[in-house]
């Protein structure tokens, strides 16, 4: 949960169009102090150009946006001091070495900056301090876009698709990293298409679609409001399961198949009746398991197809 | 800023010379040509007509330190041409540094490339060019640095318009290497139809020659002032051009 509802990031109205696509529909929403938000969605539903227009890389159409009280557009060299940015799909020169970036970054930012050295060794960079930018992995060169993103011990840090591409060690990884970042008591906005990421790492998340934003909460909270149904599968050999299981209140059917059973139903409390119902009646249960919903399926109800389509 | 405009410069040069191709091109290409220009020239001429010629003894080390030049443009199109398609430029950009100190760097670099290309050239050409006494290298160092400051602007034009990193080298030449048959070098400006004439008035790099050429000659600065102030025009009016064409992704 937010620590604090001191809106560090503000965004009103904004609309930005390229041509006759409009790219980021009349979006609004605060980033809390020290709070992760994310802004989810598709690949091409606005995320990156609304990211980049909070970050000052882009002018929105229309709208305002302020972040820690600066202009991003008008202020940006003085918002730049004080922000950490991660884009998506950047590069490096192919032949600088990690320590030179991390020089160049130190130069480039006025504030004291973080220590450079336990950075790298901190995101397990340091032996890799001599090594050229292109020789380095996919998940060695987001760690480093990680680092470039906290020289300068940023206030506010953004993170564009931060996981895109890497592996699943590699990604648990950086989710860590993030979860260090917030600790540190900064503020990360990142947006991601990957659902699992943002169930794991935000505290409050924005789904975004075809430019608008469609609702906005904690992960829990969005899962509660659009799919209230749990799901309970357990095997058994007692035949008097099905009629048990369908006697309890917010069960809304039983289906028996393979020896399975699962029993569909609604609200937190599902699995405990479930339980309490196995219990008092002493029925024999094999396997048990619980199946609840997640962002993933929250992004299917919501807008009515699968954000991997 | 300017400790960011230096670390930026000092990190481009490394991260050059690690590229062996690119400093094979910019760097070694001109003084092979101009050795073996000379080694050429000196087989084919008699003694006597090449030391006469004002060929072998001005337009050759103009034509090379021309050379020089164009590498160096043409390198600055292609590396901003890769750097803009890698999103190395957008990531900078979102750093406090001012997008103009990013360029500026490129042009120092290149500025930088350019004099030392023209003192490794210069050394490797002793043999074949007995430069005579009189030839102020010094100042034709630093008309060569005005000359490629100017065509560097049009590199900018050019690294503007290019659609891909692919594209850039193949459009960068086949726009600056044409200028070099309308600079005056090889034919005489006074001897083109007006159309051509007229072309060649507004190129960069028929003022560099007659820049270049009246320097190696010994003209001193006096007689060129309208030589440096077209090039000046020239890179303004290329820069304002590309300050509203440039494209940082």
């Amino acid at each position: 949960m937010p620590r604090s509802s001191r809106p560090v990031i503000r965004v009103e109205n904004v609309r930005k169009t390229y041509k006759d696509f409009v790219a980021v529909d009349d979006v609004s929403f605060d980033v809390y102090d020290g709070e992760i938000f994310g802004l989810i969605g598709p690949n091409g539903a606005g995320k990156t150009t609304t990211m980049e227009a909070v970050e000052g890389l882009r002018v929105p159409d229309e709208g305002r946006i302020s972040v820690l009280g600066l202009d991003p557009f008008h202020d940006v060299q003085m918002l730049q001091q004080r922000v950490g940015v991660q884009l998506q799909e950047a590069q490096l020169q192919k032949r600088i070495k990690v320590k030179e970036a991390m020089q160049l970054w130190t130069t480039l930012y006025n504030r004291k900056a973080a220590d450079g050295d336990r950075l790298l060794e901190q995101l397990g960079l340091a032996e890799k301090r001599n090594a050229w930018f292109m020789t380095l992995s996919g998940g060695q060169k987001q760690r480093l876009f990680i680092a470039l993103a906290l020289i300068n011990d940023p206030e506010v840090v953004f993170l564009d698709e931060l996981t895109t591409g890497l592996d699943p060690q590699s990604r648990r990884a950086i989710w860590d990293l993030v979860r260090g970042i917030r600790e540190r008591g900064k503020t990360v906005f990142l947006t991601t298409h990957l659902m699992e990421e943002a169930e794991r790492l935000c505290d409050r998340v924005a789904i975004i679609e075809r430019g608008k934003i469609i609702d906005m909460d904690t992960p829990d909270a969005l899962i509660r409001k659009y799919c209230p149904e749990r799901a309970v599968i357990l095997a058994t050999d007692d035949p008097t399961a099905v009629t048990r299981f369908s006697a309890i209140p917010n069960v809304d059917d039983v289906i028996e198949k393979e020896g399975k059973i699962t029993v569909r139903g609604t609200g937190d409390d599902l699995v405990t009746e479930v339980i309490r119902c196995i219990s008092e009646n002493n029925i024999h249960v094999t396997d048990f398991r619980t199946l609840l919903p997640n962002l993933e399926d929250v992004f299917l109800r919501v807008t009515g197809h699968s954000i991997r389509d | 800023m300017l400790r960011g405009l230096l670390q930026l410069t000092w990190i481009e040069i490394k991260v050059f010379f690690r590229e062996p191709l690119g400093a094979i091109g910019t760097v070694i290409m001109p003084v092979l040509v101009f050795v073996l220009l000379g080694k050429f020239g000196t087989r084919i001429a008699p003694e006597s007509a090449f030391t006469t010629s004002s060929i072998f003894k001005v337009d050759v080390p103009v034509f090379a330190a021309i050379l020089i030049s164009l590498n160096a443009v043409l390198s600055l199109v292609a590396i901003i041409a890769i750097y803009r398609e890698g999103g190395i430029l957008k990531r900078l950009r979102a750093t406090p540094i001012a997008p103009t100190t990013i360029l500026t760097a490129h042009v120092l670099v290149k500025l930088i490339l350019t004099a030392a290309t023209l003192i490794l050239t210069i050394m490797a050409g002793k043999r074949y060019y007995p430069v005579d006494a009189h030839v102020p290298l010094i100042s034709f160092g630093i008309a060569l640095i005005i000359c490629t400051w100017s065509i560097l602007g049009l590199g900018f034009v050019i690294a503007s318009i290019v659609p891909t990193a692919r594209f850039a080298q193949p459009i960068g030449a086949a726009v600056l290497y044409p200028m070099l048959a309308l600079s005056g070098l090889f034919v005489p400006i006074s001897s083109m139809p007006p159309t051509l004439h007229k072309i060649s008035s507004v190129l960069p790099l028929t003022y560099s020659v007659s820049l270049l050429r009246g320097i190696w000659r010994g003209d001193g600065w006096q007689p060129h002032i309208g030589d440096i102030s077209a090039l000046v025009i020239i890179f303004a009016i290329c820069m304002a051009l590309s300050s509203r064409m440039f494209r940082w992704e």
